[in-house]
């Protein structure tokens, strides 16, 4: 029989330590929607779009009661709607109401791919669609949008960095009666993963099968509960070891569900992102875990060598668990997303400096930070630049998702209700970077050698 | 296809009983039961077969939770445990 301990375990795990998965994402590719008519295409993308997805909440929801784990989301990541752009014309915001209504009338939590790809530059329907995102967040709910600016092979494209600092701002401005939520589901990535089932930045890129199932699992307050029972005097290799085991027990289970919602949906089965992500729930943060293994508050000197080992741990426990990982795989560190960011970041004791600095260690770059609202547009470019050249020089994933607060002052505080949080606005440094972004241009892609 | 129930909390009189007979109704076979009772705290693990069973472990859970009363009470599919704690 399954031992006695492991059972409670596992029931203590998700009921006090908050285990979950946090979400199913459906795949679906839109390359064969597409039509000289944006009318037609809208109409052939809702269709497909409800045929393929229309059991996802149902099917999750089964597993959930079959397993009792909470299965918090489920959404739908598509095509990069600029290629659709590209052979319709029109207003791409008429792409945004189609899937906005989709994804209500099949009840997931979000749809991403309102998306465009320009690494190396502009193809048709890039700039329209990249130019239509504030209008576009602000008329729709469910709708996250993502461009990729850069990547290793192809260098970063500062024409768009350069616009994207103004639409970043102009999303903020044009929903800032909804406390500027338009810029927390705009996401600017370097080096973006094609497969990723986390939102904002989750698009189906042009790589994957037609249909495919993502799965994304959380726990970092399981981390920090397995880590507490560690002894003070445990050296990091034994603190590694107990990540890695229960990064482990984490991944089986989205692997599980992973399966099951495959077979169900009769849909292949993609990856599994080891992402740790955390809540703005007590008992579910990232930070927490690194003040577990011995820092007095996140942002203390020493928090970037904590995060990196969190990082690897949580990849190399996670790998085995699972057979196919994939997505952007390592610990999340959305500041307003989770609670002991939050606290470091109105102490003083986390600031955008450091969080950059954590970014060149884990997944994803800086995430759900509040800046002034009188940040000026090409400081919000610069920021972008700066985690842009992170990710293209250590070949990884990074990405700006910041929230200009529209009309506030450090200090004061946003609150977005939900997975998105609440978070203080925090100091930004406001030296003009001006002359650099108005150059705009391309920076090289970087040399793979003589890695110094 | 088989799932555990697990009961918990203060021991009282019926706990098995009303446990089983949930699980009988149901067409559930019990294949094993771990029960220990510590001081005044019962903990009960039950492995139970579902293949013929009438009605979803959601539906169980409901059952048992509404006739054994005052007991923390949990009824999982047991792949959950395997995937997890087994390679």
């Amino acid at each position: 029989m399954i031992n006695m301990t492991d059972i409670l375990e596992t029931i203590k795990m998700i009921q006090e330590d908050n285990l979950d998965i946090r979400t199913i994402t459906m795949g679906i590719s839109l390359l064969d929607c597409a039509d000289s008519s944006i009318d037609a295409s809208c109409q052939k993308i809702y269709d497909k779009i409800y045929r393929l997805a229309k059991d996802l909440v149902k099917v999750g929801e089964s597993i959930e009661k079959k397993y009792s784990v909470p299965i918090v989301n489920k959404r739908i990541s598509v095509t990069p709607i600029s290629m659709l752009v590209a052979s319709s014309g029109g207003d791409p915001v008429k792409y945004a109401k189609t899937l906005d209504k989709v994804a209500r009338d099949i009840g997931v939590n979000f749809i991403g791919g309102y998306s465009a790809l320009v690494q190396k530059g502009f193809s048709a329907g890039d700039l329209e669609l990249i130019k239509s995102i504030p209008r576009a967040l602000s008329e729709t709910d469910f709708v996250c949008s993502s461009v990729n600016i850069g990547s290793t092979k192809a260098g970063i494209n500062m024409d768009a960095v350069k616009i994207m600092g103004d639409i970043v701002y102009d999303t903020a401005e044009i929903t800032k009666s909804k406390q500027c939520i338009g810029s927390a589901k705009l996401v600017v990535f370097c080096n973006a993963p094609e497969d990723n089932p986390f939102m904002a930045g989750a698009f189906h890129g042009p790589g994957e099968p037609d249909c495919i199932i993502n799965i994304g699992v959380s726990g970092p307050g399981v981390v920090r509960s397995a880590l507490s029972k560690l002894d003070n005097t445990d050296d990091l290799q034994k603190v590694s070891d107990t990540i890695k085991k229960t990064a482990f027990k984490i991944t089986r289970v989205g692997q599980l569900v992973g399966e099951e919602a495959s077979k169900a949906l009769g849909v292949p089965f993609g990856i599994i992102d080891l992402s740790l992500a955390p809540t703005p729930a007590i008992g579910d943060s990232v930070a927490h875990i690194l003040e577990e293994i011995g820092l007095e508050q996140v942002g203390a000197c020493g928090t970037t060598a904590a995060l990196a080992m969190l990082n690897d741990a949580v990849k190399k426990g996670g790998v085995m668990a699972s057979s196919n990982v994939g997505g952007l795989s390592g610990a999340f560190i959305p500041v307003s997303e989770d609670a002991g960011m939050i606290a470091g970041a109105r102490s003083g004791s986390l600031s955008i400096e450091k969080l950059e600095a954590m970014t060149a260690v884990c997944s994803v770059g800086l995430d759900m930070i509040i800046i002034p609202g009188d940040t000026p547009r090409e400081v919000i470019s610069a920021m972008i630049a700066d985690e842009a050249a992170i990710g293209m020089i250590n070949s990884k994933t990074t990405a700006v998702r910041v929230i200009p607060a529209i009309g506030l002052k450090e200090g004061d505080e946003l609150n977005f209700g939900g997975l998105l949080g609440y978070g203080p606005v925090m100091k930004v440094n406001t030296m003009s970077p001006l002359k650099m972004i108005s150059r705009g241009g391309r920076i090289p892609a970087p040399i793979q050698s003589l890695k110094n | 296809m088989r799932a555990v129930i697990t009961v918990i909390g203060k021991d009282q009189v019926g706990i098995l009983a009303g446990t089983s007979a949930e699980v009988s109704k149901a067409r559930g076979n019990i294949v094993e039961v771990t029960q220990s009772v510590l001081q005044d705290f019962f903990a009960m693990i039950m492995l139970i077969d579902i293949t013929e069973m009438n009605i979803s472990i959601d539906q169980l859970r409901e059952n048992l939770k509404k006739n054994v009363k005052g007991m923390d009470i949990h009824v999982m599919h047991e792949d959950i445990f395997n995937t997890m704690h087994k390679i």
